[in-house]
């Protein structure tokens, strides 16, 4: 048998997209409007599936994001932050249930967009994002009761930056906090996922939210850095690279907005001799698998103990033979398709260092269509401590494999890491458990499971992994005083 | 004859000199010297920040109760040499009213910030009810090495407002000692040096600030700075030497002579939230429900 032979064969099952309605074009979505951009230029979106056009989106620049921003103040000053909070929730709520009814469009369109299996965004990132909103819509009227130390005030204008890959659910980390907690928003999508961003504006007006409580612009960069410049936002909040997240960072220097970073990682996935093989195997797969490692947590640096690494690392390759690989909106699709271009070209650069660098490389040999981003799930054995590939975010479906013989060295190793966000720990002891969860420095650990999300459940990073967390009461910390 | 003090510094346990062989002259309140200190160099603060980084895994994984038993040790030695530090604070330029509240409100907050140390983590942490079958919790954890810059107003009070959270927490410190007022927290190195502290949880230099915080500030090996009413032109700066390893850079400006200028948000500056997520097996018919 050979690793990637594929003895299941399943007939395609494709999700229908006839009922879906995406304008040809996308205006701004600013004081309850929708209102072209300034300069009246537009830029396309695909979908990297096909490379197919699916619609044109504004490109927002500083006028319109000044805009933007002034709605927003005016709506913090005039609604939103002499409301009732027991009626700001209901609106939130409100917002929750119209996601709910239009789950299975935004899975759709989050995976036409953005090129992660259907079987993913119908199941994970759309849910997630409706229960998000569910969640911090309780908040709103009990903020006291969650820090009854002190006297809670929210912020003000809260500028908020999002990645491409979790485009929905990312909006829904940022806003529906934001909002609970009392502050307006201006929101910007990433450049090419905007759509789920867009359809929630939709939602967002249909819902009878206040206009400017919540402003949606599009763009690139340029306009993400209008954001974080604007003298009159109080609070930037930022998922994305953390290269990005150190120019923000220098931006902010002296001003007094207050910030909170969710940013890059490489996160270290620990296997110990007494796991459960089997299931470390799955949990590996999902680690560096889910979303095409796009997946700011992604358990990119896999440690094996040594006794059991030719196990683990046939089996894994065993397990990589059985995933599929190809269109999004096929129901089987495990691995969808890169989301950019740019993307693909980033991972193949080190996909090529890799394999420089003198490391092993094994690739699952299937057939990828023809049109489209896609890149074969990858992984790298004989790596060292020090390889570009093992130190540096690949955020791509590129795991490295190391072996280590003791606890200790284990710890030091995955500890080794300008970087902090997450790790995932496989044994069958608890108390070895709480051993290394309690030692290693990162943010969110995951111990016999991995990219488990909840909106009760705190994320966020230690050291350049950014700093403030997402998600649960610690999340309403970075949207208030 | 009067016999005067050496001030040295304070790094590893050890009250070693600067390495630069330098000293500067402090000033009484009328302007006449009263002492030599070290005007430590960017080597002294790399050196420091070495003592702290050995020192943090031991003092972070020390249980809370025995963190907390070891800041009531300072305020006891604290409190058998108010003599010491009153004589220091009126040479400083303080009334001798201004300098017995001082050293009174000084002890009280080490007392406050002992009793914190095994508190602050159950109401910071968390379970959290996720919608599947996991148990998951989330606790506060050290953010490793601190550097504290001295507030300039007050050369005791401050220095153990400031202080005492960061290490409460589990952190080690970096300390720049105030520049005009450095006495007191070198005599405050002494006090901590005979409490059960162990060496390198707290480091303290003296000298210039604008020769030693930059360093400090961009140092890799350092997590977090403080700064306390410090001027805008300082903040900023600080920030932006922050930036390479993405330090939290907290600032407060406070009168640490209030009694609100202390609580658990002092700690929580300088903590992490660790979220946990362990499964919870499914199988069986049992329930709890009798």
């Amino acid at each position: 048998m050979t690793d990637s032979n594929n003895t299941w064969e399943y007939a395609p099952s494709l999700e229908g997209t006839s009922h879906i309605q995406l304008k040809e074009k996308y205006d701004l979505f600013i004081d309850g409007k929708w209102i072209k951009p300034s300069n009246n230029r537009y830029f396309d979106t695909i979908n990297p599936a096909t490379e197919e056009k699916l619609a044109e989106i504004a490109w927002a620049t500083e006028d319109d994001v000044d805009l933007a921003v002034m709605a927003a103040r005016k709506a913090y000053v005039e609604v939103w932050s002499v409301m009732k909070a027991s009626e700001r929730a209901k609106y939130i709520f409100r917002i929750a249930r119209l996601m709910q009814e239009h789950a299975k469009e935004l899975a759709l369109i989050e995976t036409l967009d953005g090129g992660k299996p259907i079987r993913e965004s119908r199941d994970i990132d759309v849910p997630l994002a409706c229960n998000h909103f569910f969640y911090y819509a309780g908040w709103a009227d009990k903020l006291q009761d969650a820090f009854p130390q002190r006297n809670i005030q929210s912020l003000g204008v809260a500028g908020q930056i999002i990645p491409w890959n979790f485009p929905l659910l990312m909006a829904a980390w940022k806003i529906a906090p934001a909002l609970a907690a009392g502050n307006t928003v201006v929101l910007k999508p990433a450049e090419s996922t905007s759509l789920t961003a867009l359809k929630l504006a939709e939602i967002i007006e249909a819902s009878g939210l206040p206009a400017g409580v919540v402003n949606i612009v599009t763009g690139n960069g340029d306009t993400g850095a209008a954001i974080v410049n604007h003298p009159d936002v109080d609070k930037i909040a930022f998922t994305g690279s953390t290269a990005v997240g150190k120019l923000i960072q220098r931006a902010v220097a002296g001003t007094a907005k207050k910030v909170s970073l969710e940013l890059g990682g490489k996160s270290a996935n620990i296997v110990l001799e007494d796991a459960p093989i089997d299931q470390a195997v799955e949990g590996i797969v999902n680690g560096i698998f889910f979303n095409q490692g796009h997946v700011c947590c992604a358990g990119s640096r896999l440690y094996v103990q040594e006794s059991i690494a030719e196990e683990v690392v046939r089996k894994l390759k065993q397990r990589m033979g059985s995933l599929y690989v190809g269109n999004p909106l096929d129901k089987n699709t495990d691995i969808g398709a890169i989301n950019s271009k740019e993307q693909l070209n980033t991972i193949e650069k080190y996909i090529n260092i890799g394999i420089n660098e003198g490391s092993d490389l094994f690739q699952v040999e299937c057939d990828l269509p023809s049109k489209g981003f896609y890149c074969r799930p990858t992984i790298f054995t004989n790596v060292a401590q020090s390889s570009v590939i093992a130190q540096e975010e690949i955020f791509g479906p590129v795991l490295t494999i190391q072996t280590f013989r003791t606890i200790d060295e284990v710890i030091q190793k995955a500890n080794n890491s300008p970087y902090g966000l997450a790790a995932g720990v496989w044994t069958d002891k608890g108390s070895r458990i709480f051993n290394l969860t309690s030692k290693l420095r990162a943010g969110v650990i995951w111990s016999n499971t991995y990219n488990k999300f909840d909106p009760a459940s705190p994320f966020g990073g230690y050291k350049e992994s950014g700093f403030g967390r997402e998600g649960g009461l610690h999340g309403l910390e970075a949207y208030l005083k | 004859m009067n016999i005067l003090k050496t001030y040295k510094i304070y790094i590893a346990g050890q009250f070693p000199r600067t390495e630069s062989g330098r000293t500067y002259v402090v000033n009484d309140a009328a302007g006449n010297p009263i002492a030599n200190v070290c005007q430590s160099s960017k080597k002294d603060i790399r050196n420091a920040v070495q003592a702290a980084r050995k020192a943090f895994g031991p003092w972070s994984e020390r249980s809370a109760f025995n963190r907390g038993q070891i800041l009531y040790r300072i305020a006891e030695m604290l409190g058998g040499r108010k003599a010491q530090f009153i004589e220091e604070l009126i040479q400083q330029g303080q009334t001798i009213e201004r300098a017995q509240i001082e050293i009174e409100t000084s002890i009280d907050r080490i007392v406050y910030y002992a009793g914190w140390c095994d508190k602050f983590q159950q109401i910071l942490s968390s379970v959290n009810p996720v919608n599947s079958s996991h148990f998951n919790f989330s606790v506060a954890e050290a953010t490793g090495v601190v550097g504290v810059l001295a507030d300039e107003q007050t050369g005791l009070l401050g220095l153990v407002s400031q202080l005492m959270p960061v290490i409460a927490g589990g952190n080690t410190v970096v300390f720049i000692a105030a520049e005009k007022s450095p006495l007191c927290a070198i005599t405050f190195a002494e006090v901590l040096a005979t409490s059960d502290l162990p060496a390198g949880v707290v480091n303290i230099v003296t000298g210039f600030a604008n020769e030693m915080l930059p360093t400090l500030a961009e140092h890799m090996d350092v997590n977090a700075l403080y700064l306390s009413n410090a001027s805008n032109e300082i903040v900023k700066s600080t920030q932006l030497s922050a930036v390479d390893n993405l330090k939290r850079v907290v600032v407060v400006n406070e009168d640490w002579n209030q009694e609100k200028a202390q609580g658990i948000a002092f700690i929580s500056s300088f903590q992490e939230i660790k979220t946990t997520w362990h499964p919870i097996e499914q199988i069986g018919g049992a329930t709890s429900s009798y």
